[in-house]
């Protein structure tokens, strides 16, 4: 592939609104991740909640689309510039030529939860006007995005459970490679909804204390919110020429179960290696993988295989999910930031919440931060449905 | 972009119960009758897995092994695109029930099947297919969104790939304020090169014209009531094989005109 720039970027997890608070976490090894009551949820959880998420007010224009996860994908995208830089996308090539491919697994469900709540005794009408389209929908992410910033062109909400915003960034690159668009918004947005806690406590995946990534004692994820946007554009086109660039990706289907991924890590393996080729790296010239990382034992230690069956033994590697919790559709999207982050100032993150390494895995995975320079990460995101989705990014 | 090819259609919805019943009614020789959609099991499945799976597994299973075989090509070598509204809207409202009930123990398949890539996970797991998927909405526009990933998908690749788009209803009361009354999809196997199974040359392009309408009324109705019935326009010219350019709906304002050789 021809590398895409990531001309403008942000992120907000639990570490932080924003870019600078995502780099201050991630250097002082800090976890977003704290037990506590939320919503009706009758027990407490250990969760990756963003802060100030119910205060955010969407403007007048947009305020049809007001629930948790637009409130979220607002609140992030005020951030480091990147509304300016869309903009600006938007004069350059004008409004219908600015993609927007979002990633979301649960988009706005939670209003439709307590909607459900609230039905009519006698006749089990939801309360009037709520507004399914704008808040449950899938699109509905992506129809915010579209409809905030006047664009008219190409949209579309890619949803395959935790690799839903992984996957937008090669969405992206075939959309702009074939000419039908000439950038992209991409990225996601997930937050906490009952579905997910009680889902995830049902399939016993649920941590009890923070999670705790490749750990030896590792005994499910923290559920995690976060969002994440990039405007990925053609470098020759671009204002800027130095930057990050999405370089290769590989997508790959497991073909095993729906929620437990293949033992041996078939599919992410393969997933790597197409995303390597696509690159036209070796595994020697990663300087840094993102692991997918959730924290239960059967991603881990299938993930660990499958990086070890590729990379060996010292490619530094780590999750930063320890750090957020587990963002879900959002994780594919964060996560690229995270690679960026790397690769842009230099350092290397190491996980959190892990404290002793599983033996089992023999992957170089790092408890401590690791100054290096370095010029290509690959980060990997999995989910549900056996979805597979691996991306590098590299420095130019 | 350039022109891909067609290799293969089928098509279930109400009153049309595979391609060719839907040929002779697009062709204006047989009245469209809406009538309940029977869906085939999911073929693929093992039978414990079968008995479980609903609407958007049975529908969309249907329509990728029929447009599967017709194209001649191994289920296991196509990569896959599913483009639905909704996912499987019965279990969703399984889940949002429990969830406001006093237990809001939801069972662990009920939640894995609430991801919108679910019926795209079984067809995966049932094709033996370790190809690239992928699983879209575009609220109404499930139709267009799904060609707009299809196609450039066959260019990048440079191999055949299946499209699935179906959309299927939600119970009460989720119907009230989001109806689809009938289950509906298409599915369609686009190859980069010409070969003898091709069916038709397809190129498509953006554009700010109004979207084409049909002309029978009962068939207008089907194409508003359900988003991938959006699709009908374009099966219209395929029935008819003639050459022909059309404009199906997308998001506004921006619609997708298709050209449509027939060869």
């Amino acid at each position: 592939m021809k590398p895409l720039l990531m001309s403008s970027y942000t992120a907000t997890s639990a570490l932080g609104v924003g870019l600078a608070e995502q780099i201050a976490a991630l250097k002082a090894k800090q976890s977003g991740i704290v037990k506590k009551s939320w919503e009706t949820v009758s027990f407490e959880f250990c969760t990756g909640e963003v802060a100030g998420v119910d205060e955010v007010v969407l403007p007048d224009a947009v305020k049809h689309f007001d629930c948790r996860n637009n409130q979220l994908a607002y609140l992030a995208l005020q951030q480091d510039g990147f509304e300016t830089a869309v903009l600006h996308a938007i004069t350059k090539y004008g409004p219908n030529r600015v993609a927007v491919l979002l990633g979301t697994s649960t988009s706005g469900i939670l209003s439709t939860e307590v909607a459900y709540r609230e039905r009519d005794p006698e006749t089990g009408a939801l309360p009037v006007g709520h507004r399914y389209r704008q808040t449950q929908n899938t699109y509905s992410l992506a129809d915010f995005v579209r409809t905030y910033f006047g664009l008219t062109g190409i949209a579309n909400v890619v949803s395959t459970a935790c690799s839903s915003s992984a996957k937008v960034f090669a969405a992206a690159e075939r959309l702009i490679e074939c000419g039908l668009a000439d950038a992209a918004i991409v990225g996601g947005v997930d937050s906490l909804c009952l579905t997910t806690i009680y889902g995830f406590s049902s399939l016993q995946l649920v941590s009890v204390a923070p999670c705790k990534p490749y750990d030896v004692a590792r005994n499910g994820i923290s559920i995690g919110e976060g969002a994440a946007f990039a405007l990925l554009e053609q470098p020759e086109r671009a204002d800027v020429k130095q930057g990050i660039y999405l370089t290769g990706y590989g997508e790959t289907s497991d073909a095993h179960h729906m929620s437990s991924p293949h033992p041996e890590g078939l599919g992410a393996q393969q997933a790597m290696r197409a995303a390597l080729s696509m690159a036209g790296l070796t595994p020697a010239e990663i300087g840094y993988i993102n692991l997918h990382g959730t924290a239960t034992p059967s991603n881990d230690a299938a993930e660990g295989k499958a990086v070890t069956a590729l990379f060996g033994k010292n490619t530094p590697c780590s999750s930063t999910k320890g750090h957020t919790g587990h963002t879900l559709g959002a994780a594919g999207g964060l996560e690229a930031i995270f690679s960026a982050i790397a690769l842009t100032e230099g350092f290397l993150p190491a996980g959190v919440g892990t404290t002793e390494l599983d033996p089992d895995i023999a992957c170089h995975y790092l408890l401590d931060n690791q100054v290096a320079n370095i010029q290509h990460v690959l980060t990997n995101s999995f989910g549900f449905g056996g979805s597979n989705c691996s991306l590098i990014f590299s420095k130019g | 972009m350039r022109q891909v090819f067609l290799e293969s259609v089928s098509v279930i919805g109400p009153g049309l119960p595979n391609w060719e019943t839907a040929t002779s009614v697009l062709r204006g020789e047989t009245p469209l009758v809406l009538a309940d959609v029977a869906l085939p099991p999911a073929a693929l499945l093992p039978p414990t897995e079968r008995r479980r799976t609903g609407t958007a597994t049975r529908l969309s299973m249907a329509l990728g092994v029929e447009a599967a075989e017709k194209a001649g090509i191994a289920l296991a070598a196509l990569p896959s695109v599913f483009v639905s509204t909704g996912g499987d809207c019965e279990n969703c409202h399984q889940i949002l029930e429990t969830l406001a009930s006093d237990d809001r123990s939801i069972s662990p398949t009920r939640f894995h099947n609430s991801v919108h890539n679910a019926a795209a996970g079984y067809w995966s797991i049932g094709a033996k297919s370790m190809e690239t998927s992928t699983s879209l909405c575009a609220y109404d526009a499930t139709f267009g969104a799904g060609l707009l990933e299809a196609l450039p998908l066959v260019v990048s690749l440079d191999k055949p790939v299946l499209l699935i788009a179906f959309d299927s209803a939600y119970p009460d009361p989720l119907n009230a304020i989001r109806p689809i009354p009938y289950p509906f999809g298409v599915g369609m196997v686009f190859s980069p090169v010409q070969t003898a199974q091709s069916l038709a040359s397809v190129r498509f392009a953006l554009t700010d014209e109004a979207s084409a309408q049909m002309e029978d009324a009962a068939l207008e109705a089907l194409r508003l009531m359900v988003p991938a019935a959006r699709a009908l326009p374009m099966l219209a010219l395929l029935a008819n094989q003639t050459a022909g350019r059309v404009v199906v709906d997308y998001l506004a304002p921006s619609q997708l005109a298709i050209e449509v050789t027939c060869l």
